[in-house]
């Protein structure tokens, strides 16, 4: 395909395309990733993750101008939440990112949910594995702004940066299970506000009580609107990278995401060939009627639904 | 379309507020449309820079400060360059109606002025939008 070869050899409009493509059109997506995939796995995926307005965007503004001195190419996929009501989206990160537009080095592109409920969009997966063969260093992943248990960035990315701010409740929070267990590094932003100390103390606390941990992750006093604590974050970031590399965790996220996404797609297959097999003769209308009325029970169906589709 | 219709929204010059464009944002997001909003005071590089990177179907421009007969059709000819003149242009804001047939000439499909109901604009955006 000739958008392909275009992406390949670097140019952004192509990549745009593609991006779209593998948003929109399953089929269409299936072929380009067919032919993409062995150019992937190259990247430093990073994902950035907090509460609403915990300041992702300002602070992944402020990390890839640092990490532009070094000559690196930067991907940002910046995700935010499609209205379940309209389907329509305010995609707003890019504000904070006014001055990385014109970067020759820098692609972002801004993603809505469209219903999917992990913090990413369904398409980012793969919308990742186009800026990947694009030939990025970096790819960063800022999710929706989440609350507890938004966790799918974990299955998509090498390093999560967890963005916490100081005010947004007591110690217990940091006990609780989800997002909490995900972070490889953790930031207190907006450090210069009161009580950040003591979010940083909970968090500590919190990551002390792990003790099956391989490595413990940092805790960081970041202020990124003072571009406070930016260049410890990004050695942070490459350390962790390195310690992956070096202990093989690397290859076992990578495998165990991998078996993640397999059978994932797998189930989905499985889905829409029932959904088609079972819209013929209305068989999904009568068994659902049936269930209604107590006839059948919901396990003997779905038995007979996979049978009909067993070749 | 069985996909979103994707529109910049975007201030280009140096506006002090940006009401109108948030107004229209919502309105647009409420029709069923992925708004990318890009902020306050853009250059016309930076705005066909973010409608190349973002793969949008509409570029929608909203300026106040009465210098749209030079950045508008700045946009129009950036885009082309890009070859990306498949992508609708509009543009609204505080704009005399002498110079509404300029901007056409030059590529603005169309120009929204104070007071036009949103669904006005939502159903240009509709009908007019190039790509399928």
């Amino acid at each position: 395909m000739k958008l392909i070869n275009k992406m390949l050899s670097g140019d952004k409009r192509a990549c745009a395309r593609l991006i779209s493509i593998v948003e929109n059109d399953k089929l269409e997506s299936e072929k380009i990733i067919k032919q993409i995939y062995s150019h992937t796995g190259n990247a430093h995926i990073v994902g950035i993750t907090g509460p609403p307005g915990a300041g992702k965007s300002t602070l992944t503004d402020k990390i890839v101008k640092s990490l532009l001195k070094e000559n690196k190419k930067i991907g940002i996929i910046a995700v935010d939440p499609t209205s379940p009501y309209s389907g329509g989206a305010i995609l707003g990160d890019r504000i904070r990112m006014q001055d990385l537009a014109l970067n020759p080095n820098v692609f972002i592109r801004s993603m809505g949910t469209r219903g999917y409920l992990g913090g990413l969009a369904k398409a980012t997966r793969n919308a990742i594995k186009v800026l990947d063969a694009y030939g990025c260093d970096y790819i960063f992943i800022e999710t929706v702004g989440v609350g507890q248990s938004e966790v799918d960035i974990v299955k998509a990315a090498d390093t999560v940066v967890m963005v916490m701010v100081p005010g947004l409740g007591d110690d217990i929070q940091s006990i609780k299970a989800g997002i909490m267990e995900i972070g490889d590094i953790f930031v207190v932003n907006k450090s210069d506000l009161f009580g950040a100390q003591r979010t940083a103390t909970e968090i500590n606390m919190m990551l002390d009580l792990n003790t099956n941990e391989k490595r413990r992750p940092p805790v960081l006093m970041v202020t990124s609107t003072k571009n406070e604590g930016i260049d410890k974050l990004i050695e942070e970031t490459k350390d962790h990278y390195t310690y992956l590399k070096e202990s093989k965790e690397y290859d076992e996220r990578r495998q165990k995401n991998l078996r993640i996404e397999l059978l994932e797609l797998v189930e989905e297959e499985i889905r829409n060939i029932v959904i088609s097999e079972t819209n013929k003769d209305n068989k999904m209308e009568n068994a659902v009627k049936e269930l209604a009325d107590k006839k059948v029970d919901p396990f003997t169906v779905r038995d007979k639904f996979l049978n009909s589709i067993k070749k | 379309m069985d996909r979103p219709i994707r529109v910049l929204v975007a201030k280009p010059g140096l506006d002090g507020h940006d009401r109108g464009a948030k107004l229209i944002a919502r309105a647009l997001r409420d029709a069923g449309m992925e708004v990318i909003y890009t902020g306050l005071r853009q250059t016309p590089e930076q705005i066909v820079a973010a409608a190349i990177q973002e793969d949008v179907d509409v570029v929608a421009m909203s300026i106040l400060s009465g210098a749209h007969n030079h950045l508008f059709p700045k946009v129009v000819e950036l885009m082309k360059e890009q070859e990306a003149d498949d992508v609708l242009i509009i543009g609204g804001g505080v704009i005399p109606d002498d110079d509404i047939p300029g901007l056409k000439q030059k590529g603005i499909a169309q120009i929204f002025t104070p007071g036009t109901p949103t669904t006005v604009t939502i159903d240009f955006i509709k009908n007019n939008v190039k790509r399928k």
